[in-house]
């Protein structure tokens, strides 16, 4: 049973970091490490829209090939 | 330059006898290859055999190339760890990393090349997709993607320019940009060809773009950021599409749904024109999380299905065309449009842009080179056997009857089944019917593009797995909406990366060119880039001759072209640093790669054999024209006008290539001999030694030495061991 459990958190998180689903915890986490546990932050919503904005700027990031 | 004692390492008797039974394995899987002759193989030898070789490939050449002669370096911090900002350059743990390379690595190439390379059996283009990813293609993406992160991540233009020289780097960067229109042209060609005539496949294929826009609508307003969530939700509409696709055929809609090529490439020009210009979150976005999963899914469960099934292949081991040279897949002999052909699976130049990208932002550690250049590498090789494998398993016959232009095999099924008699193979009108009824389609004759011949390969896999004979067709459209779905991704984004690079040059005319938000330069820069690609695909249906037939392998010379830049850009590192000793490891690939692309241009150019040399094919045809004489397979004036000027445009497209890339190289070879005479005068643009203080295993699996220094480290101080682990941390 705990192997099962183990199991599916370790898809679950293996999933949420392929996807970058989890880009915006661990951002948060990168600027409360840096800047202090009270350090502005931008909400969920506007970190990512900056982050689908910021590939319109460059679209060579996250290019595929062919 | 042998460091000390600790490189002495004991001989483990263990792993002696394990890699004497994986090279045992592999060299079953080549012998049972090579002398099968007149019996039909099983595809578990070829599984064998690539698999076995990769092993050894991995576990020693790649092994030699990271400690020898990259001599990456577990102390040193990458940009990763140095410039973390937790966004792009963050550090990503190894597996994630492995994922996210592989899924950006892996497209519509390896698949559609050796299925077209089959028609000279399998045996040659296994054997360069095995062989040239060992020695060519993964030492390629594992070294740029090394000098790439010693360099925060530049791009490959950008070395170019900095390391070869502002001559060589403004080649480079002009034969990238001609290189991404040829590509774009072809993989757009590929869709036409397999949605042509098909009002399920077309159904389908043009429901995912509600769909995108939905999952883009929900990600930008309902709920930002819940990708998995939204990916699920677009596969499961996704699956109905393609369910609903055949009511669709069956309905009075289907008239509706039955495309001609001339009005797909119509309809594919506005698409890729609208949706290189919409904001990335509309459409591009989520149509890169639906082929995402839909590539690593259905890639997975075609390994599954080929290992459980393991099909019998049905295609000779080597054919009559592999000698002659005169096929009706692609014209030329089997050196050098072999290597040519099967491109993307072996050696892709297109990876060194991947690896000189994101990817070297985001690596831990120098050490795991290895496993994400190396090791993606080989997993898009196996790709590339399985597709192999899908086009050998299904009947020769068949195989050419769909792979030979219309202009050579007639539009009927019994003009085709006598065109393939006189290939030497043999298959019964009836049996051709039959072939397109059992996938619902009108006529699989034609199906040029490797796509729909990928397809019934796979849909004879997955339906012996899934479903019988009566889930053939499913399957079939399954194959056929998976590679739609990421070409047409690859069409936006290309567009995009195309513009940019447009918009970049024409900037250093006009300025306000480079202002990406500057509307009238982004309209007429997406315009002439959709434009550009666009008129080869609108050649590419109208050709006579076939168009797969004429711009593949100009689309191969292209790749291969671009990984030549790509390899002098390593070599010349590799000499300016001052391993000039090593410099074979990227010299060879590189002498060979550009030994067969020029060969492969100038005959291209040059030959005097109007199936291969586009001038001798321009001259014959206008001779033609001036007698008044219409050559088959051209059907009027009109036709052998398109031929001449179709030609001329090939022609003096491979010559501008081949120049571009000796330009290149000769610019190169120029930067290193300079750095062999005077060691000193060598300027490297290395981002400066930061000692790391991550501490993370070089492979998939930490070793019990990486275990033991991870286990010190959380001893000394936890809060040290967490810094940019990330979310990771729990799992591990």
């Amino acid at each position: 049973m705990r192997t099962v459990v183990r199991a599916v958190s370790w898809v679950r998180w293996y999933v949420r970091e392929l996807t970058d689903e989890s880009a915006y915890e661990r951002y948060v986490a990168h600027v409360r490490h840096h800047q202090g546990p009270a350090a502005p932050v931008p909400s969920r919503r506007e970190f990512e829209r900056r982050r689908t904005d910021a590939r319109e700027g460059d679209p060579r990031e996250g290019f595929r090939c062919c | 330059m042998r460091s000390t004692a600790q490189q002495a390492r004991r001989i483990n008797p263990r792993s002696v006898v394990i890699w004497t039974v994986v090279a045992l394995v592999g060299a079953a899987g080549w012998a049972v290859l090579a002398l099968a002759r007149g019996e039909e193989v099983s595809a578990a030898w070829m599984v064998a055999a690539a698999l076995g070789s990769y092993a050894i490939g991995y576990r020693f050449y790649a092994r030699f190339i990271a400690t020898r002669v990259l001599r990456v370096d577990k102390s040193r911090a990458t940009p990763a760890e140095r410039l973390n900002n937790g966004i792009d350059f963050h550090p990503t743990d190894r597996r994630v990393l492995l994922g996210h390379h592989f899924a950006a690595i892996a497209g519509a190439g390896p698949l559609v090349g050796p299925v077209l390379a089959a028609q000279m059996g399998y045996l040659p283009g296994t054997i360069w997709i095995v062989a040239g990813v060992i020695l060519a293609g993964a030492v390629q993406d594992m070294v740029t993607l090394f000098f790439s992160m010693r360099r925060d991540g530049k791009s490959l233009g950008q070395m170019a320019r900095e390391e070869i020289g502002p001559v060589g780097g403004a080649a480079a960067l002009l034969a990238v940009l001609a290189i991404m229109i040829i590509l774009l042209a072809v993989l757009a060609l590929v869709v036409v060809n397999a949605l042509a005539e098909s009002p399920w496949g077309t159904f389908s294929i043009g429901m995912t773009i509600p769909i995108a826009l939905f999952m883009g609508f929900y990600l930008r307003v309902l709920r930002p950021g819940r990708i998995t969530e939204v990916s699920l939700i677009g596969i499961a509409l996704l699956l109905f599409a393609l369910v609903s696709g055949r009511w669709v055929a069956e309905s009075s809609w289907a008239g509706t749904f039955t495309l001609d090529k001339p009005t797909l490439v119509v309809w594919i020009l506005v698409y890729s024109f609208v949706a290189s210009i919409l904001p990335v979150w509309m459409l591009l976005a989520p149509r890169d999380y639906l082929s995402t999963f839909m590539k690593i899914g259905t890639i997975g469960l075609l390994a599954v299905g080929v290992v459980v099934t393991l099909p019998t292949l049905k295609m000779e081991g080597i054919t009559d065309f592999a000698g002659v040279g005169d096929g009706p897949v692609f014209a030329g002999s089997l050196f050098p449009f072999a290597f040519i052909t099967i491109a993307c699976g072996a050696l892709s130049g297109f990876h060194a842009l991947i690896s000189s990208g994101t990817t070297p932002k985001m690596i831990q550690k120098e050490t795991q080179v290895r496993m994400i250049g190396y090791g993606s590498m080989l997993m898009e090789s196996f790709v590339a056997v399985m597709a192999m494998v899908a086009a050998c398993i299904i009947d020769p016959g068949l195989y050419f009857a769909m792979n030979a232009p219309a202009g050579v095999i007639g539009d009927s099924v019994q003009s085709a089944s006598e065109a393939v008699r006189s290939f030497g193979y043999s298959i019964s009108p009836e049996q051709l019917a039959a072939a397109a009824k059992a996938v619902e389609e009108s006529s699989l004759l034609s199906r040029t593009g490797g796509a729909p011949t990928l397809a019934i390969g796979v849909s004879n896999i997955f339906s012996e797995v899934v479903g019988g004979s009566g889930m053939r067709a499913f399957w079939y459209h399954f194959a056929i909406m998976f590679e739609a779905l990421f070409i047409l991704t690859a069409l936006d984004a290309g567009t995009r990366v195309g513009r940019f690079m447009l918009q970049d040059m024409l900037g250093n005319v006009y300025k306000p060119f480079r202002r990406i938000s500057w509307w009238p330069g982004l309209l007429i820069s997406s315009a002439v880039v959709v434009g550009l690609w666009g008129y080869f695909l609108w050649v590419g249906v109208h050709e006579p001759l076939g168009g797969i037939n004429q711009l593949f392998p100009l689309f191969g010379i292209a790749n291969q072209l671009l990984a030549a830049v790509a390899l002098a850009v390593c070599t010349t590192l590799l000499v300016k640093s001052g391993r000039l000793k090593w410099a074979w490891v990227t010299a060879v690939p590189l002498v060979w790669d550009a030994v067969v692309t020029l060969t492969a241009s100038w005959q291209k150019v040059f030959s005097s054999d109007p199936k291969v040399g586009f001038f001798q094919q321009r001259s014959d045809y206008q001779d033609a024209i001036e007698a008044g004489k219409v050559i088959a397979p051209a059907k009027n004036m009109d036709d052998m006008h398109t031929v001449v000027t179709n030609s001329t445009v090939d022609g003096v497209l491979s010559a501008l290539f081949a120049l571009l890339v000796v330009v290149v190289l000769v610019d190169a070879a120029r930067t290193c001999v300079k750095a062999v005479r005077d060691p000193r005068s060598a300027t490297m643009h290395e981002a400066p030694y930061e000692k790391s203080r991550l501490v993370e295993p070089a492979g998939l699996f930490p070793t019990k030495e990486e275990k033991a220094e991870r286990a010190a480290l959380a001893a000394a101080g936890p809060a040290e061991g967490a810094r940019g682990g990330g979310s990771g941390g729990e799992a591990r």
